[in-house]
């Protein structure tokens, strides 16, 4: 599973996925708790979104939706954080994704100090992620690097739809949804921040990040 | 994946849920899944809000707007009726699901998704050392797909090389033959939304399996990604980056892991 990884687009900054992840058949007996902590701690610093990788993330759908809601205006498109880390019973990916570097180093430091066990990884631009590291006091054990796309790449959608569709790595966030919502969003019908709320909701791992997201369908407003 | 006829009202807010398209409105006012096209990845039925109202309901006011040339403007992530429905896959169009949904948990990773934990517990399983580099070579992925022949037209190229995949991997359990890199006959045309390909290889070898896959994907009707790993040396720095500048890569994104992960697997 990469799929943190691949993350097109000049808008690497203040887009960090930090996760905890146990081993399997090695740390993974009695992980739940641990990976609750951890989604605990990370819940402190503010993070843009947060999901356990199988019920869902912090933006979810409604199973069975009030049709007068439309009429108030009063959808939940978020569960609280709290939904989140109690639906983990078990061995997954406790992710939370962050705008911030400076939320990352905190994170690190206090995931540091409570010492969990589980494997600690922050998917983000190389150089932010070092420096929130060296921060915290952690010297990184291992590194990916993204070499991003080959192949067919002339069957990929435009580079601001890409931007937004590559931050579900599941690809379960579709180019033409997102090219539904940058329509309304200019054409004054959902703002930005709503249209990047429904973008989030496919994404069931929490790797979404809203805030990146409503940055470039405010600047598809401008310019698409 | 299946939409009801009885349910559906035509209202098309599925459509563009479908990350490959998969779902489109008849010319009879019902949405239709093209099922050669759709990977079952579920994310129609699992990522929109139900509303459960009668059809007969939906309909009548629909043509009632229609009527007074009024155009709703619902919500879009809305199906009013519930129409979309799962179904019960069978081999060989379950693999769809088990690599295109991702809360699909294959048997013999243990992990949802579709690779395995590769870099990101290698504090503690040691999978990848100093002086070896892990791939990660995932092919469909963003929202492209792929099926299993193209998957296959890679991993045979990859095991000329002699490399020697994950045994983990869920591409891996599918080959028929992981020394020559074939895959099971019976499920070569089912499409899928991305899979990976994983191994390791000394750090020596890196040049050679980059110029295979990037040779490979040019000849692939997919995308492809690539990732590749290492263990870092004690002082945090790795002689793979500099491999990956020599060959005119410029790495910006990574996924680093910290080395919280207990026991380490220096110490086990």
């Amino acid at each position: 599973m990469t799929n943190t990884l691949h993350r097109y687009g000049p808008r690497q900054e203040g887009d960090y996925i930090v996760f905890a992840i146990p081993a399997r058949g090695i740390n993974d007996a009695g992980c739940a708790g641990k990976l609750q902590a951890f989604l605990r701690l990370a819940s402190r610093f503010n993070p843009v979104n947060m999901g356990n990788g199988k019920q869902g993330s912090l933006f979810r759908p409604e199973r069975s939706l009030n049709p007068f809601t439309w009429f108030t205006k009063r959808r939940r498109h978020t569960v609280p954080p709290d939904r989140v880390i109690e639906e983990i019973q078990g061995p997954c990916t406790a992710a939370a994704t962050f705008d911030s570097g400076d939320a990352v180093c905190a994170v690190l430091r206090a995931a540091r100090e409570a010492d969990l066990g589980m494997s600690v990884n922050v998917s983000g631009p190389i150089e932010g992620t070092y420096r929130a590291a060296r921060e915290a006091g952690i010297t990184p054990h291992s590194i990916e690097y993204s070499l991003e796309f080959r192949g067919r790449t002339d069957l990929l959608p435009e580079a601001p739809i890409l931007e937004l569709i590559t931050m579900c790595g599941h690809s379960m966030v579709s180019r033409h949804l997102a090219r539904k919502v940058a329509s309304l969003v200019k054409e004054g019908r959902l703002t930005s921040e709503e249209g990047a709320t429904y973008l989030a909701k496919p994404c069931v791992c929490g790797a979404f990040n809203p805030s990146k997201a409503r940055l470039i369908l405010e600047e598809m407003r401008h310019r698409w | 994946m299946w939409i009801n006829p009885r349910l559906c009202v035509g209202c098309a807010n599925c459509v563009p849920f479908c990350p490959v398209g998969a779902i489109a409105v008849e010319p009879g006012g019902v949405a239709v899944i093209d099922r050669d096209a759709c990977v079952e990845c579920a994310n129609c039925y699992r990522s929109m809000s139900r509303e459960n109202l009668p059809p007969w309901l939906v309909r009548a006011l629909r043509k009632a707007a229609q009527l007074l040339r009024l155009r709703p403007d619902p919500d879009l992530d809305i199906c009013p009726t519930g129409a979309i429905t799962p179904e019960p896959l069978e081999w060989p169009r379950v693999v769809r699901s088990l690599f295109s949904d991702p809360t699909s948990e294959h048997k013999v990773t243990g992990v949802a998704g579709r690779g395995t934990e590769e870099a990101k517990t290698n504090d503690v399983t040691g999978r990848t050392k100093e002086g070896q580099a892990g791939f990660t070579v995932e092919l469909g992925r963003p929202g492209v797909g792929v099926t299993f022949g193209d998957i296959e037209r890679m991993t045979v190229a990859l095991a000329r090389l002699g490399i020697s995949f994950e045994p983990k991997n869920p591409v891996t359990s599918l080959m028929e033959d992981p020394r020559v890199g074939r895959i099971r006959r019976d499920i070569l045309q089912e499409r899928i939304l991305s899979a990976i390909v994983e191994f390791t290889v000394p750090l020596e070898q890196v040049p050679e399996v980059l110029r295979t896959v990037e040779e490979v994907s040019t000849q692939l009707d997919t995308v492809v990604s690539i990732g590749v790993y290492t263990k870092n040396a004690p002082d945090g720095s790795n002689p793979l980056l500099g491999i990956l500048h020599q060959l005119g890569y410029r790495p910006r994104r990574a996924k680093v892991n910290m080395g919280l992960g207990r026991p380490l697997a220096e110490v086990r």
